[in-house]
C-alpha cells in the first residue's frame, strides 16, 4: 500500500496535467485570473471638491459642549470618529456617517425581504438589517376583508400564506430598542413577490424619493427598496389585480421580450452599483436607454419626453 | 556561504536590498468584493491577503452564542494551498490556522466597538493568496480595512508589523520569509498605534532581555507607519466612493 500511494498520486497529477492541457487547447476563452490591486477603478466622480473625511479614532473636537451621536465615540474628554466617512451636524449633536453600512431602518421605508423563520403569530425576515426583521401576524392583510378576525386558525395557517425563502415588500412600521424591525403589508403594494428577479446592492445607493414602486415605461416594473434589495418584474396591468396579499401565480408564462427587458434593466442596476452611482428611476432608466439594444425607436421618443419633462 | 547567511550586510542593506528600519511596499484595495459587506486586499511585499468581514448580522445557527450585551466576533483564518513554497494539504482547520484565527480575534476584539450590536455577530473571513513572511500583521491590516470598508465603528485602527535582531545588536523591521528561515527572534506586535497600546505580542525565540526595549521599540514604530499608509488608502477610497454618489445623504 506504501508503495502504491504515490504511483496513485502521480497519475492522478498527470491525468489533470492532461485535462488542463485539453481544456487550453479546446476552450477559445481562457481564464483570465487578476489579482485586486491591478483591478481598474470603475468609480465615476461628479465634483472634484469633497468634504473632510475622518477616519477612525481621529479627533473631531476636543471642546466638550457637543453630544455625541452615531458613529463617535468620547475618549479623554476628545470626541473622536469611530467610522470612516463625513461629519454631519444637527445643533450640538455630532454624528460620522459611514459610506457603507448594513441598513438602518427608519419608519415608513419601503423594503425586500425574504422570510428565514416562522414563529409564533410572527415571522422574521431577512432585510440586510443588523437583525432579522419581524413581521407580526397581526400586521398583514389576510385573504377575505381588512375587518377579519385573526383565529387560531390563522396561527396554523401562517405556513400557507408565506414560507420560508418567499420574498415580500414591505414597509417599516416600527423600530424596536435594540434596533431590530418591525415590518408590515397593510396595503395592497406589499405582500409577496412573484415572478421577477432580485438584485441586493449596498443600502446606501438606494436614494429615498416618495414612492419606491416605478413602472418603467420599457416594459417591467421595479420596487427600490430602502434595504438596497432590488426587485424586478413584468409591469402589472391593472391595478385591480395588484400584487397585495398572498397570491403567488409561478405557472404564467412571461414573454421571452419582457425577460429580456428584465435582464437588461438587471445588468444596468449592477453597472450603475459597480461603479457606485445612486440609483433612482431616472437613472435606471437613462442607464437602460444608453442600451444599444433597446429599440431605437424608443430610445429617442424616451429621451425627448424625459428630457423636456424635467428641464 | 557564510557571508550569504549575513541578515544585514556591511553597508548596513538587507537581503532585498532594504535598510534595518524599512517596510516592505504595502499596497492596499478597499471594497474588492460586492458580496460581503466589507472586504480588503492588501500586500506587504510579496506577502497577499484577502480579508471580508460580513455583519453585524443575526447569529446563526443555535442562538445560545448570541450575547444580550455585545457582538460576537468570528474570525477565520486560511492559507490557499498554493501560497507556500510547498502545496499545503488543508488551507484550514490545522493547528496553525487555529491559533492565528484566536489571535486575530483577540486584536479585533480589542478595537471594534461590540457593545453597540447585542445579539449579533460579525464575521471576519481572511484568506492568505500568498505567503512571504508575516503573514499575521498582513491579516491583522487586511481585516482592520475591511471592517472600515464595512462601517463598523471601531475604536482606532489596530496595526501589526514583526520586527527581528540582527547581528545581537541592530533591530530590524518588517521581516521576509527568507530572513525568517536564516534565524533570528521574531517579535510580532499589534498594535493601537494612537494610544500607543499593545493588543499582541509574540516571540519566535529568545533573546536577552536588553535587546527587547529597542527591538520592540522599531516594532511600535513599524505600527505608526503602517498606520500612516492605511489612513491614506481609506481617506482616497472614501473620496472616490463620496464623490461618485455625490455625497448621498450628506451635508
Amino acid at each position: 500500500m506504501a508503495i502504491c500511494f504515490p504511483i496513485h498520486m502521480s497519475f492522478r497529477i498527470k491525468v489533470g496535467l492532461r485535462f488542463f492541457k485539453f481544456l487550453n487547447e479546446k476552450c477559445p476563452k481562457k481564464i483570465h485570473i487578476r489579482l485586486a490591486a491591478h483591478r481598474v477603478n470603475t468609480s465615476v466622480a461628479v465634483n472634484q471638491r469633497y468634504p473632510k473625511i475622518y477616519t477612525p479614532g481621529e479627533v473631531i473636537t476636543s471642546q466638550n459642549e457637543f453630544m455625541r451621536g452615531h458613529g463617535t465615540y468620547e475618549e479623554n474628554g476628545d470626541l473622536k470618529s469611530s467610522v470612516a466617512g463625513v461629519r454631519e451636524q444637527v445643533n450640538n449633536l455630532i454624528s460620522v456617517r459611514p459610506l457603507k453600512s448594513r441598513y438602518n431602518g427608519e419608519v415608513g421605508d419601503v423594503v425586500v425581504g425574504r422570510i428565514t423563520e416562522v414563529q409564533q403569530r410572527r415571522w422574521k425576515v431577512d432585510t440586510n438589517s443588523r437583525l432579522d426583521s419581524v413581521l407580526l401576524l397581526s400586521s398583514v392583510n389576510l385573504p377575505g376583508g381588512e375587518l377579519r378576525r385573526r383565529s387560531a386558525e390563522d396561527e396554523h395557517m401562517m405556513r400557507q400564506f408565506l414560507q420560508e425563502g418567499d420574498l415580500i415588500s414591505a414597509e417599516v412600521q416600527s423600530v424596536f430598542s435594540d434596533g431590530s424591525l418591525s415590518l408590515h403589508t397593510r396595503s395592497l403594494r406589499y405582500g409577496k413577490l412573484g415572478q421577477g428577479v432580485l438584485v441586493k446592492v449596498f443600502p446606501s445607493l438606494i436614494r429615498r424619493s416618495k414612492t419606491h414602486f416605478h413602472n418603467l415605461p420599457v416594459g417591467a416594473s421595479i420596487i427600490l427598496g430602502n434595504n438596497g434589495f432590488i426587485w424586478i418584474c413584468p409591469t402589472i396591468n391593472n391595478a385591480e389585480e395588484s400584487v397585495g396579499g398572498f397570491i403567488q401565480n409561478l405557472e404564467e408564462v412571461i414573454p421571452r421580450q419582457e425577460r429580456e427587458t428584465i435582464s437588461r434593466i438587471r445588468n444596468c442596476i449592477l453597472a450603475l452599483a459597480q461603479s457606485k452611482m445612486m440609483l433612482f428611476d431616472t437613472s435606471v432608466l437613462y442607464a437602460y436607454l444608453r442600451n444599444p439594444l433597446s429599440t431605437p425607436y424608443l430610445n429617442c421618443w424616451y429621451q425627448r419626453r424625459w428630457w423636456t419633462s424635467r428641464y | 556561504m557564510s557571508t550569504n547567511k549575513e541578515l544585514i550586510s556591511k553597508i548596513g542593506l538587507r537581503l532585498d536590498g532594504r535598510r534595518a528600519n524599512e517596510l516592505r511596499r504595502i499596497r492596499c484595495k478597499l471594497g474588492v468584493f460586492t458580496q460581503p459587506d466589507g472586504s480588503a486586499y492588501l500586500e506587504q511585499g510579496l506577502t497577499k491577503v484577502l480579508a471580508a468581514v460580513y455583519g453585524p448580522h443575526q447569529v446563526r445557527g443555535g442562538r445560545s452564542k448570541a450575547q444580550h450585551d455585545n457582538a460576537i466576533v468570528n474570525c477565520q483564518f486560511s492559507m490557499a494551498v498554493f501560497s507556500t513554497n510547498e502545496r499545503k494539504r488543508r488551507p484550514r482547520g490545522d493547528r496553525k490556522s487555529t491559533e492565528l484565527s484566536m489571535h486575530l480575534q483577540q486584536a479585533l476584539l480589542s478595537v471594534i466597538k461590540t457593545e453597540l450590536y447585542p445579539w449579533s455577530q460579525i464575521d471576519v473571513y481572511v484568506e492568505v493568496l500568498h505567503a512571504d513572511g508575516g503573514i499575521y500583521p498582513a491579516c491583522v491590516n487586511a481585516s482592520t480595512l475591511a471592517l472600515i470598508d464595512a462601517g463598523i465603528p471601531i475604536k482606532e485602527y489596530v496595526c501589526a508589523c514583526t520586527a527581528s535582531l540582527a547581528n545581537n545588536d541592530t533591530p530590524m523591521l518588517d521581516i521576509s520569509h527568507q530572513e525568517e528561515i536564516i534565524g533570528g527572534p521574531t517579535l510580532t506586535v499589534a498594535a493601537l498605534p494612537m494610544s500607543g497600546k499593545i493588543v499582541l505580542m509574540e516571540m519566535s525565540q529568545r533573546f536577552h532581555l536588553d535587546h527587547l526595549k529597542k527591538v520592540l521599540e522599531k516594532a511600535l514604530k513599524g505600527c505608526r507607519d503602517v498606520k500612516q499608509i492605511l489612513d491614506e488608502a481609506v481617506r482616497l477610497h472614501v473620496r472616490d466612493v463620496g464623490s461618485s454618489t455625490g455625497w448621498a445623504g450628506t451635508g
